[in-house]
């Protein structure tokens, strides 16, 4: 056993995967351009049209699925730290349902188009009253149980809303938009929506990493976590404020995304040792590497409509999930996990 | 480092289940706790180890706990809940380093050498060195106990609490895990442990303390505690008793 050496690599391989994917992200398209013109377009070199391209159309859309696929990845790995439960998700205290109400209902209004930078501005609006209404109906030091009960009852709310917002859309195109946009895509994103995400996701990240050891306290349980000096109410704070505002930001720009937040960790926790603190950054990095392949994908599909890589993800990752449920489930007949 | 506890008061709920307890140990002794179920055992501990918010006043050397900060308070009072829980399958060794997180070692995988030291010794007093790099959750229940243990031995405090330390384990176990916290206890600790079991706590345990109603029923050395009396108004029962090989022998009878 080497950790110190072995902790290294799998960010490492991690981080170079993901530089590969993102190159050949900013080469996929209408117009196909090879890696080493993607390189030089990047530096401001070559041809003018291949610079307008990856500069302006391409660049936007991969810096956001890179970040928030890692956004997503990170929040899937803190959530089930926290939780101490394999299957739980981002959305399980409601922010990003809450967060695509928030953008939907801009637009049903007909306040807004889907691309304009009011939507991301109502959606964290969403995120954050989602939160403040978790936290008023479950109380401060609620327990973990009334928590996702409370989280539950938001999301099917935030859905219900939703719903009622495509309803009452003023006319049929506000609908179509609608729904569109719910199924999550990262097409046709500028410069401008990465200026307004990154903000929130650099700062979820920040919280969540800053209390990853934390994670692995709780591994004996909230009350021998405690015991060891860890303030586990403020730490569910953290972590539901944390997970709000970087998947409020992410869901603010690109719609809702499943399944990338549940599997990452999955596809990583192996690999390092099942520590929920180590888990992190690479469950981050196997996130972004997961969200970029998907939306490389989807651009390859041949098909006569764009598939929205939110269809994607959630194509590939229920059968995933389902894979998880049967593998614990063989587990838990086993009696390894309590 | 001795204990004082004043005046101990711990309410649930609006009701209280916990009134009035106040005892005193000096450093070194082997405290049982004892009662019917209902009786306040686990809240009493659990307001102790500061995990609920209790009135009263407990003082452990010169420190009031209430006033100490989480880490603090953490290096102090060693806490094993009941259950063992261990939701990763992590190495044993790395468990049992979670133990370190008050002296500031976050990651069990880098330990300075006294976080290191304390650690390997922990391991060695519950005899769980040799499945040490075993995934905890692999381990059989007796072997998980030892490990929670151990756990709870490198935090290196001076009051360490134990909610029902041997439940669900065999005879074997049961003896091991109760001569290991007397070893704490040798060691300089002050240990308190729940049980259920009143032959262990009068064969162990250097003073018992009965619990009953949230109250002390009954406090002393464990022949005075668990006299005849105090057995059948507190649990109903009484005891078969006896000595062997310079021990006490109780038997709970109905």
């Amino acid at each position: 056993m080497a950790p110190s050496r072995s902790r290294l690599v799998v960010p490492i391989a991690f981080a170079a995967l993901l530089a590969l994917l993102f190159l050949v992200s900013l080469g996929i398209g209408p117009v196909r351009l090879a890696p080493w013109t993607v390189a030089q377009a990047l530096f401001g070199r070559g041809d003018e049209t291949a610079r307008i391209i990856v500069a302006e159309i391409r660049l936007p859309r991969a810096i956001l699925s890179v970040a928030i696929g890692a956004m997503l990845g990170l929040s899937g790995a803190a959530m089930q730290g926290l939780l101490r439960n394999p299957l739980a998700a981002p959305s399980l205290f409601g922010a990003p349902q809450a967060a695509a109400f928030g953008a939907v209902a801009t637009i049903s209004l007909g306040l807004t188009d889907a691309l304009s930078l009011w939507l991301p501005a109502a959606a964290m609006v969403g995120a954050f009253v989602s939160v403040f209404l978790l936290l008023a109906v479950a109380g401060r030091n609620a327990g973990l149980t009334l928590l996702i009960l409370a989280g539950l009852a938001i999301s099917s709310l935030a859905g219900a809303a939703t719903a009622l917002a495509m309803n009452l859309a003023p006319n049929p195109f506000a609908a179509l938009e609608i729904a569109f946009w719910l199924l999550g895509s990262l097409e046709d994103r500028s410069m401008r929506h990465v200026a307004m995400t990154l903000p929130f996701i650099a700062a979820g990240a920040v919280i969540l990493f800053a209390n990853r050891n934390a994670f692995r306290a709780l591994t004996l349980g909230e009350d021998a976590a405690a015991s060891l000096g860890i303030r586990v109410a403020r730490l569910r704070l953290a972590v539901i404020a944390g997970v709000a505002m970087g998947i409020g930001g992410a869901v603010a720009v690109a719609g809702t995304i499943g399944f990338v937040g549940l599997v990452a960790p999955h596809l990583v926790r192996p690999l390092v040792g099942y520590d929920p603190a180590r888990l992190l950054l690479p469950a981050a990095l196997a996130g972004a590497c997961l969200l970029t392949a998907a939306d490389i994908a989807v651009r390859i599909i041949p098909s006569t409509t764009d598939i929205k890589v939110g269809v994607l993800t959630a194509l590939i990752g229920v059968p995933f999930f389902l894979y998880l449920i049967l593998r614990e489930r063989r587990r838990l007949g086993a009696g390894l996990l309590p | 480092m001795s204990l004082a506890v004043e005046d101990l008061g711990v309410a649930l709920g609006g009701r209280s289940v916990v009134e009035g307890v106040s005892f005193a140990s000096p450093a070194g002794r082997f405290l049982a706790l004892v009662g019917p179920n209902g009786a306040g055992k686990t809240s009493l501990l659990r307001g102790l180890a500061g995990l609920v918010r209790a009135s009263g006043r407990i003082r452990l050397g010169e420190d009031d706990l209430a006033a100490l900060a989480p880490r603090e308070r953490a290096r102090r009072v060693a806490y094993l809940p009941q259950g063992h829980e261990a939701h990763w399958p992590l190495p044993a060794r790395d468990i049992v380093a979670l133990g370190r997180i008050p002296h500031g070692a976050g990651d069990p995988t880098r330990l300075s050498p006294r976080d290191a030291e304390a650690v390997e010794e922990a391991m060695r007093l519950t005899d769980t060195l040799a499945f040490a790099d075993r995934a905890v959750t692999t381990l059989s229940g007796g072997e998980r106990a030892r490990v929670a243990l151990a756990r709870v031995f490198a935090v290196g405090a001076p009051l360490v609490l134990a909610d029902e330390p041997t439940a669900a384990l065999d005879p074997g176990h049961q003896i091991a895990v109760m001569q290991a916290l007397r070893g704490a206890a040798r060691a300089g600790a002050i240990v308190v442990a729940v049980t259920h079991d009143l032959g262990l706590a009068a064969r162990f345990a250097d003073r018992v303390l009965v619990l009953d109603g949230g109250r002390i029923a009954a406090d002393g050395e464990p022949e005075d505690a668990l006299s005849a009396e105090t057995l059948r108004r507190v649990f109903g029962v009484e005891a078969y008793r006896d000595r062997f090989r310079d021990e006490a022998v109780l038997v709970p009878w109905a």
